[in-house]
């Protein structure tokens, strides 16, 4: 890392330009081949005749391109957590605490308010609804619901960290910026709560304390088991 | 403190600095105004807004800026939590502590990382005076007022880091570094309230996440830090229009649900306050 300041803006411009691809179908096999997660994206092959893993139909889970893919990918992700934390609030694990009915509660209308943002800016480039499988989650278990919170918070946030630099709009940099942070409460909040003083531990920062931060490939890897969905993001910006 | 000693001071480092308040007596006929308003305690937070108007401050405008402006808010979290974990009596012992030298140690690597990245262009260290002249004359022997502007420091490294965004667009390495420093600093800002909330008093109702403006109990005094967070509007849809459960959603879910960006000089204002 050292001597970045030394690189100037052409070169950054040509290596950023070189790792912005799209993701490409041979990721997706690759994928395929390699992962057992069942990732989501990847059940399009299954029933293409085509034999193309890639949904092309331009269906309602197309995410579109450039900037717009990225905010669908957001709005993706916040509808994962909203569903998420409304089914957990719907019905408390047992033993929850005043406090802890009141930290998630206010996490809930957090990922909604996300949502119900992101559906309302994309407008007509929004992607529908999408469909959630909770089946892994013991909702009545506070280890099991609190193990899975953490995973998506830390999955958000380096979701958004990972995704910042390929958005070119700077008011949807921004606002990106204005949601990771308030993510980033939320993973310490929930860390705390399963282990006091896990907020920020070396799971997830690292020597230089620099948080997690995945490409969006890897996010939708992870978050593949729980949505139902077959997603088209063929034009998503990655690396 | 006497604000009237502090102008002098200036002036005479400044010779302009009267000119640039011009007139002078209308700053001072404010800050009498002002006077009326807010406690002694915060008044730092209040000069600098005179500072604001008084001097056109040098905001980032590349990214070697940017990064320096990381390392200079860096340097004066390391070095809060360097000494306040090594003050004696200060920081309870157990969960508490350890959680002191977690913060402590991520500012610290923050610094050793920006400076690497910067390598001969990284500025020096300022020398820091976290009493801001005596205003928090017991910031290390005082639990509590260390919590305080803990707090105070991680809120406004949140928003210091989100305000630079822009300067940083498209750059894969620096942009996505930012923000993996910003994102630990709201981890911080999160666990710092926890724990603010767990000594109870004016903090007892303290969430990890900000809601309105200035909900942290400390009063007027980080007026400064917190101004904005009241903002429910994004990108033109107000939030409160946005359906939630059982009606829209509330004043308060939408202030909680995004952090504001504090732009540079606001930042500086408030960072100036501790530097010598």
């Amino acid at each position: 890392m050292e001597n970045l300041s030394k690189k100037n803006p052409a070169e950054i411009e040509q290596d950023n330009m070189l790792d912005n691809g799209r993701l490409r179908r041979r990721d997706f096999l690759k994928y395929a081949g390699a992962s057992a997660a069942g990732i989501a994206v990847l059940s399009l092959g299954a029933c293409d005749k085509n034999d193309d893993p890639i949904d092309n139909g331009g269906n309602a889970f197309y995410f579109g391109s450039g900037d717009i893919a990225i905010l669908n990918y957001a709005y993706a992700l916040e509808q994962l957590e909203a569903a998420f934390y409304t089914q957990v609030a719907n019905s408390f694990y047992t033993g929850a605490s005043d406090l802890e009915k009141a930290y998630l509660t206010d996490i809930r209308d957090h990922e909604i308010a996300h949502r119900e943002f992101f559906k309302t800016a994309l407008g007509k480039n929004a992607i529908s609804q999408l469909e959630f499988n909770f089946s892994a989650v013991n909702f009545s278990s506070r280890d099991t619901v609190l193990a899975t919170a953490k995973t998506f918070e830390d999955l958000g946030v380096s979701a958004y960290n990972g995704a910042g630099w390929l958005i070119k709009n700077e008011a949807y940099l921004l606002l990106a910026g204005k949601i990771v942070s308030v993510e980033a409460r939320h993973a310490a909040l929930v860390r705390d709560l399963i282990d006091n003083g896990s907020f920020a531990n070396s799971e997830v920062i690292d020597s230089n304390g620099l948080d997690v931060s995945k490409s969006p490939t890897l996010v939708l890897q992870a978050a593949a088991p729980f949505i139902k969905s077959k997603i088209d993001v063929k034009d998503l910006p990655t690396y | 403190m006497n604000l009237f000693n502090i102008f002098d001071t200036i002036a005479q480092v400044d010779p302009e600095f009267n000119e640039r308040v011009s007139p002078r007596r209308e700053a001072i006929r404010n800050m009498a105004s002002f006077g009326k308003k807010v406690t002694l305690a915060a008044m730092p937070f209040v000069i600098s807004d005179l500072f604001k108007k008084a001097y056109s401050q040098s905001a980032p405008t590349d990214v070697n800026g940017v990064l320096n402006y990381a390392l200079t808010l860096e340097y004066l979290e390391a070095e809060y939590y360097t000494l306040g974990a090594a003050a004696s009596g200060l920081v309870p012992s157990g969960k508490p502590a350890g959680a002191i030298a977690t913060i402590r140690d991520h500012e610290v690597a923050h610094v050793n990382f920006l400076k690497s990245v910067l390598g001969n262009n990284a500025v020096s260290k300022p020398t820091f005076d976290f009493t801001a002249k005596g205003t928090f004359a017991d910031v290390f022997s005082n639990y509590d007022t260390f919590l305080a502007l803990a707090q105070a420091f991680e809120d406004t490294g949140v928003r210091a880091y989100k305000g630079q965004a822009g300067i940083l667009k498209g750059n894969q390495v620096v942009l996505t570094a930012a923000l993996q420093i910003h994102s630990v600093e709201a981890r911080h800002a999160s666990h710092i309230r926890q724990m603010r909330r767990a000594r109870g008093g004016a903090a007892a109702n303290q969430k990890p996440w900000i809601t309105g403006a200035n909900d942290s109990g400390i009063g007027a005094a980080v007026d400064a830090v917190y101004m904005g967070e009241d903002n429910k509007i994004q990108a033109e849809v107000d939030i409160t229009s946005l359906n939630g459960v059982g009606g829209k959603i509330s004043t308060n879910a939408a202030t909680q649900s995004f952090d504001e960006a504090l732009a540079a000089p606001d930042v500086l204002n408030i960072a100036k306050l501790f530097i010598v």
